[in-house]
């Protein structure tokens, strides 16, 4: 049966097209808008350094939040994020007592995470425990381990060249934090959305079973996901202790919340298959604009949290207007 | 095909008795499947009738209309009479009917009594469940079928056998008129059978009508009164048992023309590609061992769990075997993962296209790619010209019918969506292609397409396990057939002109 061969088009609707239409744009403009109602609301706020000093408001939680993206778009999630930030910080802080140089403290705080993501790894991907209770698990763990070592002292002395990491520029208004917060973000793109192992991600997180009956090796690309989200836990480690210069088994508290709320912000599925590096990049931005905005108009923390989770909720319920407007 | 459903209800002798439950003209329609087609069943109080036809015929189709779990797209549910419907599953219990599935839903953590009155518990003060009341009525009800269980235990530490008996004890706490039993035997022992066989008599004197559904001929004529044929969701036959014979049930399970329909092959064998050698599981299959050569297709025949399918995908590495050898091109190969297996060229083709087949909310082309990624990208990085590219050639040559390569495969049909999955594989080049019941829920028009295919695919060389239920098919595009039953290879036959008959009979172990 020799039929003509049809040609199938490539897509129908133009990738420009799809992503004129998409969350990541929806999103841009509410941080648009947020930036313009708080330059009208403080006269403070258009200022090369104060803008600059909000970046810190996101930037460490960002880092991780790419990686935890990765991970909630494959199915999966790391809530012992913010209790790897304080091992790690108080590993360091220990090393410091030693007197180890800066170069063997970076070593140890992204030393730690990957432990700290190969122990969340290994009991997920090769005992099948469901990565939210072991987390959960985990996250009491790492962090109490903090508190026996620590008590209700601090550790301090970090030297000068480690402050650096935290509270040095690169040029002018901007900060080695936020460069690397660019870079990792790129990176991130990169990887999610230009290599196979991104691919797999996603064929993961919309059905483990059929990606594990392509040929995919599922436990494997979920193991490597605990690593990067654990790596990249140290990495905001090194950078937090270095900006505020002490350690205290408290740091970094309520972290793993506000990183989940900055990815599901920028458009990742809680249910894992779908999201992009872009949204979770503009996310960071909204909820960093966001935060200081308030601040500078004094508001209390305790409103700022209510505004973050007013912000978590109207997510949650966009999305379904967002399809049924994307629909037409 | 329709008018065969015109043989229907000339009644004779069986049919006299009025039906306590009866279905005319009923039809029911999937997206592309037409499961039932006007088909007509009669159960008749005191009677047990026996609902005979292959795996995919409608019979379970049927059970689901009966108990209220599909809705019929036409005809109509007559209950002693008058014409009425089930639009929800408790709408068919209040008229008496119960079904006892091979499967029965049923509780473990619950006690035995729960589980038989859960729903319809005697109440007692305020409304409370009245323990006393329950307990004793369930055990009254378990003596009257002579099962010794006792009320109070939860039902996880009871065997198989026992758990049948709670379910039929459930059946009969609602007061059933009419009870279904979805191949009971299937689990059970010898003396268990017989035990259930005593059973269903007791039942037929109080005056329920039974439908026995059973693959087993023997189980048939031991019990049943009458007989209901379906095949393809047509009513075949229908009548009383004492008027057929065995053979008679056979041909019209199975009878038709295979020959025109399927694509004409001249198999022309090359060397050896897969060999299998003492392959087993601890509990699924026990020493699996053939041979498979280019260009062939080797048809495994056999019952709906007759471990065909759980052997292909321990070969496709998704469970390990407790032992057995596997062999590509004479040389011996590990597969401990999926992964492995496409390494060395074996590919596995689901039946549940929807879960383990597609990734369903992907797009075309990255489903066909995702095998084949490290061979058409660079160093790890997508090219995605190229993965276009690898889609369309080989969706084109399954004439796949899209929209366009970026359209996700939930949104094609049950065809297409199966094209894609073949057209993954093959985009892998494999050596050897396993397909497991290829054209299942596929409309006709993609089932020809599908077999046009896999006789192509045969011919270009490749090694083709085709895993089917239909026996049509099986006889339509086999090269050599290899027959299960209950883990185990019974028979290997090779002549092309095997006979529909001897596939059942090796089957079904009669």
């Amino acid at each position: 049966m020799s039929t003509t061969v049809r040609t199938i088009p490539d897509r129908l609707r133009s990738l420009l097209e799809q992503r004129l239409k998409s969350w990541e744009t929806l999103l841009l403009l509410v941080a648009i808008g947020i930036f313009i109602a708080n330059s009208f609301a403080s006269p403070y706020f258009l200022n090369a350094w104060n803008l600059s000093d909000a970046t810190f408001n996101f930037t460490e939680k960002a880092m991780i939040a790419f990686a935890m993206a990765l991970l909630i778009i494959s199915g999966e999630i790391d809530l012992s994020v913010a209790s790897i930030i304080a091992l790690a910080s108080t590993a360091m802080g220990a090393a410091v007592q030693m007197g180890v140089g800066t170069p063997g403290l970076v070593l140890i705080g992204l030393g730690v995470g990957l432990l700290c993501g190969a122990f969340n790894g290994v009991l997920v991907t090769r005992m099948g425990l469901p990565s939210i209770v072991v987390t959960i698990g985990t996250m009491s763990l790492f962090r109490g381990i903090s508190f026996i070592v620590l008590g209700d002292q601090a550790f301090r002395g970090y030297p000068a060249s480690f402050s650096w990491f935290g509270q040095g520029y690169v040029w002018w208004v901007i900060s080695f934090e936020f460069v690397l917060f660019a870079i990792i973000a790129l990176i991130y793109a990169v990887l999610l959305h230009k290599t196979n192992f991104g691919r797999a991600v996603y064929a993961i997180g919309n059905n483990a079973t059929g990606a594990m009956f392509s040929g995919i090796r599922v436990q494997r690309v979920k193991f490597i996901l605990f690593l990067l989200t654990g790596l990249m836990s140290g990495v905001a480690a090194i950078c937090l202790t270095a900006r505020l210069g002490s350690t205290r088994p408290s740091i970094a508290t309520g972290w793993e919340l506000e990183i989940v709320t900055m990815v599901v912000l920028g458009g990742v599925s809680i249910l894992g298959g779908s999201g992009t590096i872009a949204g979770v990049v503009i996310a960071a931005f909204v909820m960093g604009l966001v935060t200081f905005g308030l601040g500078l108009l004094n508001v209390p923390g305790i409103v700022m949290s209510i505004v973050i989770g007013a912000l978590l909720i109207g997510v949650i319920a966009l999305p379904r207007l967002w399809s049924v407007w994307r629909a037409r | 095909m329709l008018k065969q459903s015109d043989i229907i209800l000339t009644p004779e002798g069986a049919t006299e008795d009025a039906a306590v439950l009866a279905l005319e003209g009923i039809t029911k329609t999937f997206p592309g499947v037409k499961a039932l087609s006007e088909v007509s069943l009669r159960l008749v109080p005191g009677k047990v009738t026996a609902l005979i036809g292959e795996n995919g015929a409608g019979k379970s189709t049927v059970v689901k209309i009966l108990t209220g779990i599909y809705q019929p797209d036409g005809g109509t549910i007559l209950v002693n009479g008058k014409s009425t419907t089930f639009p929800v599953p408790q709408a068919a219990a209040d008229h008496g009917v119960t079904a006892i599935h091979q499967e029965t839903v049923l509780f473990d953590e619950l006690s035995v009594a729960e589980n038989i009155f859960l729903g319809h518990a005697p109440r007692g003060k305020f409304g409370l469940i009245d323990l006393k009341a329950m307990n004793r009525k369930a055990q009254d009800i378990l003596a009257g079928i002579g099962a010794n269980i006792d009320p109070e235990h939860k039902l996880k530490d009871l065997g198989i056998a026992n758990k049948h008996l709670v379910a039929i004890a459930r059946a009969l706490s609602i007061d059933a008129r009419v009870v279904i039993m979805d191949e009971p035997t299937a689990a059970l022992s010898h003396k268990e059978i017989e035990e259930l066989y005593e059973l269903v008599e007791s039942l037929k004197a109080q005056g329920k009508a039974i439908l026995f559904i059973s693959h087993k001929f023997d189980e048939i004529f031991r019990i049943a009164d009458n007989y209901t044929v379906f095949r393809d969701g047509q009513l075949i036959g229908d009548g009383a048992i004492a008027d057929v014979t065995e053979a008679d049930l056979v041909k019209m399970m199975v009878g038709r023309d295979v020959s025109q329909i399927f694509p004409a092959r001249t198999p022309n064998p090359g060397e050896t590609v897969l060999k299998v050698a003492g392959y087993s599981h601890p509990t699924e299959f026990e020493d699996i061992g053939f041979t498979l050569r280019k260009g062939e297709i080797l048809g495994f025949y056999g019952l709906v769990g007759a471990g065909r399918s759980e052997f292909m995908q321990s070969l496709f590495g998704i469970t390990r075997p407790s032992a057995g050898t596997v062999e590509i091109d004479g040389k011996t190969v590990q597969i401990k993962s999926p992964a492995d297996a496409v390494e060395n060229g074996i590919v596995y083709v689901p039946e549940d296209r929807g879960r383990q087949g597609a990734i369903l909310d992907l797009p075309i082309f990255q489903n066909v790619t995702l095998p084949s990624l490290g061979r058409i990208s660079g160093r790890g990085f997508l090219k995605l010209a190229e993965e276009f590219k690898l889609a369309r050639e080989y969706t084109e040559r399954l004439d796949l019918r899209a929209a366009s390569l970026d359209t996700h495969v939930g949104n094609l049909s049950g065809g297409n969506q199966q094209k894609v999955v073949i057209a993954k594989w093959l985009a892998t080049q494999p050596k050897v292609i396993i397909l497991d019941e290829p054209t299942k829920g596929v409309d006709i028009g993609s089932k020809a397409a599908v077999h046009e295919f896999m006789a192509e695919l045969a011919a270009q060389g490749l090694a083709v396990i085709m895993v089917s239920s239909e026996i049509p098919e099986i006889m339509g595009m086999s090269d050599r057939v290899i027959v299960m039953r209950e883990g185990r290879i019974i028979v290997e036959l090779a002549d092309r002109d095997l006979q529909p008959e001897t596939l059942v009979r090796h089957a079904a172990g009669i």
